[in-house]
């Protein structure tokens, strides 16, 4: 995808710079520089994708500091350990904040508050209890070696925090994608909820038939949206799809509880159909999954798919059917 | 082309003459200093007090005719502003180092100090610490380190042995301790010093209490204080916190026999004196302090007033640490790093106006160096110990 | 420990202390209660105040208390200006933004007044700075006595100005149904900058109260703001019966944590409370559900 590929050039780029220049200055701005992007994203997660004002994350980077101290002075873990191991805590310590939080439903201004209120007692107890140092705060003792995560030159930090603020990059841009995700699949429904009510005003159960065609606009959709680059080209199609797939379901779905009515209870008959097409959906979402595992690309899975459709509708419009 | 050839003679004529330093009026190259305190932020204050002090060290010495052994060579400040945090401290280093600095005299705070030392031994860039008293800052191995004043825990161990000389003096009126300090560094390191000398010189410490910086009220420590009762209350603290607790001390109506601050935040501070006359008087403090009996200190504070800024300690510490530097570069005949760092490391350094034994770096920590004691006398801050030093007698304990 | 020398003066101290905070929320509480902003400058704005107060007397002589005339309304024209100008036009109206120009306000403010008073702490010495009056084993500074009965004065007058007057039928109006008071005739831009202005006026009373007992530097104002956040949620926002009862609660919270606790210690009482209430009661003792 564009994104990872741009977080690609840009570890490059950044990674050559202790190459190109010896310059304390240059090296100690880089450095300070991907710190406060680090930073950042780690806010813009929350603040950006999540839409909550967080005010108070200095805690999860307090808990990672004190952890990281502790572990290593101590536990006498080597720092390399304890990086992981501190990041899981502040992890956990955000996960208890959020939880908290928004298990009470807490959100805008009051979740800004609560978050500040969260910070402040855990500074008020780290510098009040003694294993954390109280006021005095821990020093770790000075011992230049890259086995120790000191380095002696600006290089080796710049390094850490660049591979440090690429996952995080990839971790956020996964998640944009995810976001937008969501968005398109909304598209869809809206389409749905527009077809299936046109069918139910205009179809009739006996011209159930009818809505047949528009299983072939569906079939002949698919491998469109997978050319597709254009956004509101793909918007429209997918409101398309989803109307298509609207007036398509509607009457097959009440005819099929018609006569399913008619051979076994309604109850049941219900129950079977439900199963088919969760089945179905199961099957279909197992074999895209596959394969696009397998590394097929868009557009002959987007075929694929259409053929069933193609080769189950056909036919039938040819037959008469009774009701 | 005669008058190209006496275009060239001439210019060759020229370049010769100078070459030569003193022909022709040209200045021997300025030695560059940096000059880095935290003249921004929480720290402001001191910051720019000890730049003041810096700024009129290298004033002196230039208008003194420089550096003589390099030809007059003038000092040049490059100035840094740490924002009150060690990662802009750091980041100043790096620019002071790029500029070619010969050396660096700073950082005010111990926690800028730590960093900047750290950052500047990479370079092997001589660094004078003018106060930062944490004794990690000299105890880590840094070659290019060097601290002319005294650590907290010289300073602790002469405050008690200070307080037992003084009590006995006065017929040992004192037994019980009371401490009071700050949650961070100074208070804690100050405390748990002060806890450890004290019984060995026979004094009971009843309670040690800690709070946090910025407190707003001292009522609930002034209760204690008063339910404790001990005959020496011992506070070490910063400005704000150490002038509520007095005052709401004043408030209630406690008062203990002695108040005996170390490195005290306000109790030897002109400006705490000034708005707290009464508040203040008779508080004993031991810390940095100038040469009472040295005519220059009087000067100096004559020429400090006279800007109207007070005379604080951050000043002098600075003005001495400039003048240690000087004289090192002095010796060393030049402005190569390197040769600064050794002529620290063997400074003999005794021109000063601080009442210091002699000059000897172990570590980069002058041996020499010491606080003093002082009291507030009617409004005037006055040495009392070491006897070398008295300008007054003290008033131990201050009611019977 | 318990002993009741100590006990009664610490309650004592706390409920005189909660009044000053109770002040400082007033303003703060009826900023949210109608504009619903969370104004993040609160503390920022008390320094501002401080400042005011403490050039008042150095400059001109004039003592603290009676320099409440001239510190109420600027502050009121101050606060007035902020929303109108500031706030309204950098926020469009959302939440989220409003709690960042806020945030942006106390850094530009905190920053000002670094730049013009440097970052050294200033006192004003009065002829009552001193004077303590003895109720029972305490000694109670007068100062403080003085500004608990100025909190009550001024919730009286706040909740009189909001209850009684033309400006706080219209102030209620905006609050329970913005559109219907606009549609009514009601000036919404007008009546939010006034509450702005009302909010930051009692901040001005707050400050001539606690200036002689107490100290200012371009920080002091963010050792308030939690305080205040957390006393305008304990007694609910909106409600001025609410923070002066949150004001004395905490205050007594502080006092006697501290001595419980020690004195670094026992601030958490107070942010423990406000977590607690925040998920379990978030609309305090007396405001409305949020």
């Amino acid at each position: 995808m564009k994104d990872f590929r741009n977080i690609a050039l840009f570890v490059l780029l950044v990674g050559m710079v202790p190459f190109l220049t010896d310059s304390g200055v240059m090296l100690n701005f880089v450095m300070t520089a991907l710190y406060a992007c680090l930073l950042s994203q780690a806010w813009n997660v929350l603040g950006g994708f999540g839409g909550q004002f967080s005010f108070g994350h200095a805690l999860f980077f307090g808990t990672g500091a004190y952890v990281q101290a502790i572990a290593q002075m101590q536990w006498g873990l080597s720092p390399w350990v304890a990086l992981p191991l501190a990041m899981a805590f502040a992890a956990g310590v955000g996960a208890f904040v959020g939880a908290a939080s928004f298990r009470y439903g807490l959100k805008g201004s009051y979740f800004a508050l609560v978050t500040l209120a969260f910070a402040e007692v855990f500074r008020i107890v780290a510098t009040s209890v003694s294993f954390t140092g109280a006021g005095v705060g821990l020093m770790l003792p000075l011992q230049e070696s890259a086995a120790n995560m000191q380095f002696a030159n600006r290089a080796g930090f710049i390094w850490l925090m660049l591979g440090l603020v690429a996952l995080a990059l990839c971790i956020t841009a996964w998640l944009k994608n995810s976001r937008f995700g969501a968005y398109l699949q909304a598209v869809v429904a809206l389409g749905v909820m527009g077809g299936a009510a046109m069918a139910a005003s205009t179809c009739r159960i006996f011209n159930a038939r009818r809505a047949l065609p528009w299983g072939l606009v569906l079939a002949a959709l698919l491998p469109c949206m997978a050319i597709t680059k254009v956004l509101w080209l793909a918007v429209v199609m997918l409101l398309l799809a989803g109307w298509a797939g609207g007036m398509l379901l509607v009457p097959l779905n009440a005819l099929l509880a018609h006569r399913g009515a008619k051979i076994m209870k309604s109850g049941r008959s219900i129950a079977v159909q439900g199963f088919n097409e969760n089945l179905s959906v199961l099957i279909m979402l197992g074999l895209y999954s596959a394969l696009l595992a397998w590394e097929w690309t868009l557009l002959p899975i987007m075929l694929l798919f259409s053929l069933p459709l193609l080769v189950a509708i056909k036919p039938w419009q040819a037959r008469t059917w009774k009701t | 082309m005669t008058s190209r050839r006496t275009f060239m003679g001439q210019s060759a004529a020229a370049a010769s003459a100078l070459a030569f330093p003193l022909v022709g009026g040209a200045q021997p190259k300025p030695i560059k200093v940096g000059v880095l305190h935290p003249v921004t932020g929480a720290l402001a204050y001191s910051g720019q007090q000890c730049r003041m002090g810096a700024l009129m060290a290298i004033e002196d010495i230039n208008k003194a005719g420089g550096i003589k052994s390099l030809g007059g060579a003038k000092i040049e400040a490059m100035l840094g502003d740490a924002q009150s945090s060690p990662q802009a401290g750091t980041a100043e280093i790096e620019k002071m180092n790029e500029a070619g600095v010969s050396a660096v005299v700073g950082a005010f705070a111990s926690a800028i100090c730590l960093a900047t030392t750290q950052a500047a031994a990479k370079y092997n860039l001589p660094h004078v610490v003018d106060v930062g008293v944490a004794d990690q800052i000299v105890e880590r191995g840094l070659k290019n380190t060097f601290r002319f004043g005294p650590g907290y825990k010289k300073c602790a161990e002469v405050a008690v042995a200070s307080l037992h000389a003084l009590n006995t003096a006065a017929g040992k009126p004192a037994r019980t301790v009371m401490i009071v300090h700050e949650e961070s560094l100074f208070g804690t390191g100050t405390a748990n010093l002060l806890a450890k000398e004290l019984p060995g010189y026979g004094y009971e410490v009843k309670e040690i209490i800690k709070h946090a910086n910025p407190t707003r009220d001292f009522n609930n420590i002034a209760l204690r204080i008063k339910q404790v009762n001990p005959d020496i209350l011992i506070p070490a603290n910063y400005y704000n916190e150490y002038a509520l607790l007095v005052r709401t001390m004043q408030q209630q109506k406690i008062t203990p026999k002695a108040i005996y601050s170390v490195l005290g935040g306000a109790a030897s501070s002109y400006k705490f004196v000034k708005e707290f006359p009464e508040a203040a008087n008779g508080i004993i403090d031991c810390n940095h302090w100038f040469n009472p009996k040295d005519k220059r200190s009087a000067e100096l504070k004559k020429r400090v007033e006279a800007q109207g800024q007070f005379f604080s300690y951050e000043v002098f510490m600075t003005y001495t640490a400039m003048m240690l530097l000087a004289d090192a570069i002095e010796r060393a005949k030049s402005p190569d790093r390197a040769a600064i760092i050794d002529a620290l490391a063997s400074s003999k350094f005794q021109n000063h106006i601080m009442p210091y034994g002699p000059t000897q770096f172990v570590n980069g920590q002058n041996m020499g160096a010491q606080p003093l004691m002082t009291q507030v006398h009617k409004g005037d801050i006055k040495v009392i110990v070491p006897r070398d030093y008295r300008e007054v007698e003290p008033i131990f304990p201050l009611k019977g | 420990m318990l002993d009741l020398n100590i006990l009664f003066p610490s309650l004592l101290n706390g409920i005189t202390t909660g009044a000053v905070y109770a002040l400082i929320a007033l303003g703060l509480t009826l900023i949210y209660g109608v504009l619903h902003i969370i104004n993040f400058a609160h503390g920022a704005a008390l320094m501002v105040a401080l400042y005011g107060v403490y050039m008042l007397k150095e400059k001109l002589g004039i003592d603290p208390y009676l320099a409440l005339p001239i510190m109420v309304p600027a502050m009121f024209v101050l606060g007035y200006a902020l929303q109108r100008g500031v706030i309204n036009r950098a926020s469009h109206g959302k939440d989220e933004n409003i709690l960042l120009v806020t945030l942006g306000i106390s850094i530009v403010l905190e920053n000002l007044a670094l730049l013009f008073f440097k970052s050294d702490t200033r006192t004003i010495e009065t002829a009552y700075t001193l004077t303590t009056v003895e109720i029972g084993p305490a000694f109670i500074a007068l100062p403080k006595l003085v500004s608990f009965a100025g909190a009550l004065v001024v919730s009286a007058v706040m909740l009189f100005i909001v209850q009684k007057t033309d400006l706080g039928r219209a102030i209620r109006a905006v609050s329970k149904e913005k559109q219907g008071a606009r549609l009514m005739g009601i000036d919404v831009d007008h009546v939010y900058a006034m509450c702005f202005g009302l909010g930051l006026a009692s901040l001005g009373a707050a400050a001539c109260f606690l200036m002689p007992a107490y100290y200012v530097n371009p920080q002091v104002g963010n050792g308030f703001v939690l305080v205040a956040f957390t006393i305008v949620v304990l007694g609910g926002m909106g409600s001025f019966a609410g923070a002066l009862l949150g004001g004395l609660l905490i205050g007594v919270v502080e006092s006697l944590g501290g001595l419980l606790l020690g004195e670094s210690l026992g601030q958490v009482g107070i942010f423990v409370i406000f977590i607690v209430v925040l998920l379990l009661r978030p609309q305090g003792f007396f405001g409305a559900k949020a």
